[in-house]
């Protein structure tokens, strides 16, 4: 016995160090460009490096994807439209730079030290996902380089004293209080709420935020309770929820939960007027809960539908298009946050008119605009420095017109293609 | 009250399912003493042949438990053919290492054609209210049919030939041999109705509960904390365990948060184990 162990544990060995060998010596870097040579100013031509990691391989993969698809799309728009000139005669143009991190955070460590030295980018783009975001900034802060994070929504790396890094996302603690907001201004008699949410480290994060806004609101928070990621079976949190006397439900986690916790309520008929539920409701595979889903509200970054009015940059329907045109898909919350980040430093140098880094984190910092993607508004405080304090979540609701089930816009106001479905029983 | 009425209503009808889950490892387990690793995605594979002949054929969920039943009587006695066959006189680790080799292939598989995504089957049956109690259709029907799959089971166990074969096999192999039953077509018999019961649990939870390729693993945990509770190889104790299980996840949450439900579950195990190691109701022989 003991001896097939050691020869397994030397086969392990063995293995490890081939597949140690077999480890590029260096990564390969992706470059995307519409414009000149990088980094290189001729007499009126100046291209900027925009440099990133990309989770081409690993967990993040689809999302990652999307959002540099995104970004690649603002890059190839603005490049072809002859880059942004500036008033001394300047026209900047964009390249990327961009290596896979196979969404492991080392890799992001190790490849944001090699963009900043050796592929001299002049601004940053985040990797997908707040762990691996949070990995990137220290380098950023680090080099002293510009770096808007885009797919990344916790707020703590805003709150570790960085000067140049930039939150796109609205950040977790306000992922559940525009729903906080929704309810109270749809219906002020409401009082008893309940929070069931899976106990991850973001929903739990988000719920606590949301319970601390629910409190300040005046609102009885009757039920705060988790649930392990892997529940499929919400019927003791159901008869908790009506013993309580909740009148309304926040709280979700993950597609899977959501949305088996969405039809065991509907199953139970449980007597609540408002229910919103983090992730699993802007997933158009939600619409496979037929009746269930109807009523439904859940947060999102960003929705094809939402109808805001930008002052600079496309429309939603403008972004949409050109999105469908150029990958034939539609285009998700992370393809609009790529688009979105690429947008928002455009603006920062057309502000700034200069290239200069400085200036350019003073546009930033100065910055209160709308997007196709909502507001953008950063922090400028001490304490939080670059967390976003304009965007707000987009909340959709599942609604039926006539026979057909769809997702309707109820929250914030100025984007809102609906009016709320209230209350659910 | 009327809380505690509800919750117990809803871990009464759960019960019915986890006991016949455990009734399939538990009776592998009592004939021919292999504890079979593979159980959990014997369930899974249970779920999604109703999820997939309802999908895509239309055959609706309570025709497709059938068929799936069906599949998993064939499917057990291919592998105990295959893979637990000629290690079930080896050691323990022999055959606890073939089925768990089982379960890997066929989450592996598995997971390459259905991915980890979850699966819903859209079926809504009605709900009835009873007083502070409201029972979903799906559960009660589901419930409905565990019990009526023990009592066939009992029935085939008892009054069949080939459930006194299978018996008498669990009781004294060598002395049934020595009477000429065919022990090893029993065995592949047994085994191929241990798979049965674990697919048929599997499309019964599919009615009600989403789930993925790896679902399974969560039922067959429970399996084995109701084999212990109800004796290991005692078919009627695992159904007995199985519902003081579903009462048990019904009840505790009354009292505090859901998330210590496994914590009890499992202490309950150990102390089981510690105090009655052949179950409450003693292990078959």
């Amino acid at each position: 016995m003991k001896r097939s162990f050691t020869i397994l544990l030397a086969l392990v060995l063995a293995l490890s160090l081939v597949l140690a060998a077999c480890q590029p010596k260096a990564p390969a870097a992706t470059e995307t460009s519409g414009g000149e040579s990088g980094g290189e100013t001729t007499a009126k031509t100046q291209t900027l490096v925009i440099g990133f990691t990309a989770s081409q391989t690993g967990k993040y993969n689809v999302s990652s994807g999307r959002q540099v698809n995104g970004l690649n799309l603002w890059m190839k728009q603005i490049n072809e439209a002859g880059g942004i000139k500036l008033s001394d005669g300047t026209v900047v143009t964009f390249k990327a730079v961009s290596y896979d991190d196979e969404s492991n955070k080392d890799r992001v460590q190790e490849l944001y030290t090699r963009l900043a030295t050796e592929d001299n980018a002049d601004l940053l783009i985040s990797p997908y996902s707040s762990g691996l975001t949070a990995a990137a900034a220290v380098i950023a802060e680090q080099y002293g380089k510009v770096m808007l994070t885009t797919g990344a929504a916790s707020d703590a790396t805003y709150k570790q004293g960085y000067t140049k890094v930039f939150q796109m996302y609205t950040p977790a603690s306000r992922y559940l209080t525009g729903a906080v907001d929704l309810l109270a201004k749809t219906d002020p008699s409401v009082k008893k709420v309940a929070f069931v949410y899976e106990n991850s480290k973001f929903s739990t994060a988000v719920v606590e935020a949301a319970k601390e806004y629910a409190a300040s609101k005046g609102y009885d928070v009757v039920l705060f309770e988790g649930y392990d990621p892997e529940t499929t079976d919400f019927g003791p949190f159901i008869n908790k929820i009506q013993d309580a006397g909740a009148e309304a439900i926040l709280g979700g986690g993950h597609f899977q939960d959501g949305s088996a916790f969405a039809r065991q309520l509907y199953e139970k008929n449980v007597p609540v007027k408002f229910v919103t539920l983090l992730v699993a409701p802007p997933e158009p595979d939600f619409a496979d809960l037929g009746d269930a889903a109807v009523g439904i509200i859940g947060p999102s970054q960003w929705e094809p539908l939402a109808a805001f009015k930008p002052d600079f940059g496309p429309t939603g329907k403008e972004f949409e298009d050109a999105y469908m045109a150029a990958y034939s898909e539609e285009p998700s919350y992370h393809s609009a946050g790529g688009y979105a980040a690429g947008l928002v430093l455009e603006k920062a140098i057309r502000d700034a008119d200069s290239t200069d880094p400085d200036a350019i984190k003073a546009a930033l910092d100065n910055m209160d605009l709308t997007l196709f993607f909502g507001k953008i508004k950063f922090d400028t405080s001490p304490e939080a420095h670059g967390l976003q304090i304009g965007h707000s979540m987009i909340y959709i609701q599942w609604q039926k017109d006539g026979d057909k089930l769809g997702k309707q816009v109820v929250w914030p106001e100025d984007g809102a293609t609906a009016e709320v479905l209230y209350p659910l029983h | 009250m009327d809380f505690i009425l509800a919750s117990l209503a809803d871990g009464l009808l759960l019960g019915f399912i986890y006991g016949i889950a455990a009734m399939g490892l538990t009776l592998i387990w009592g004939v021919m003493n292999v504890i079979n690793l593979a159980h959990g995605p014997i369930i899974a594979l249970g779920m999604f042949t109703v999820y997939l002949l309802f999908t895509f054929l239309g055959i609706p969920p309570y025709l497709g438990v059938l068929l799936a039943a069906v599949f998993g009587l064939l499917l057990g006695i291919v592998i105990y053919v295959i893979a637990v066959q000629r290690v079930i006189d080896a050691p323990h680790l022999s055959s606890l290492l073939a089925t768990f080799s089982v379960n890997m292939i066929i989450i592996g598989i598995g997971t390459a054609i259905f991915s980890t995504s979850p699966r819903n089957i859209d079926l809504q049956l009605w709900s009835i209210s009873l007083g502070p109690v409201t029972l979903q259709g799906t559960r009660v029907v589901a419930s409905f049919i565990a019990v009526l799959v023990t009592a066939g089971l009992y029935y085939f166990l008892y009054r069949t030939r080939q459930g006194k074969y299978i018996r008498a096999v669990a009781n004294n192999r060598a002395a049934a041999e020595l009477v000429g039953i065919p022990s090893n077509r029993v065995l592949a018999l047994s085994f191929g109705i241990g798979a049965m019961l674990a697919t048929i649990a599997g499309a019964l939870i599919a009615t009600f509960l989403p789930f993925n390729i790896l679902a399974g693993g969560t039922y067959e945990l429970k399996s084995f904390v109701i084999g212990v509770l109800g004796g290991l190889g005692n078919p009627v104790g695992a159904l007995v365990g199985g519902l003081i299980l579903g009462l048990l996840e019904g009840i505790v949450p009354t009292f505090t948060q859901t998330t210590w439900v496994p914590v009890i579950e499992f202490v309950l195990f150990v102390i089981i184990l510690l105090v009655r190691p052949n179950g409450l109701f003693g292990a078959k022989q």
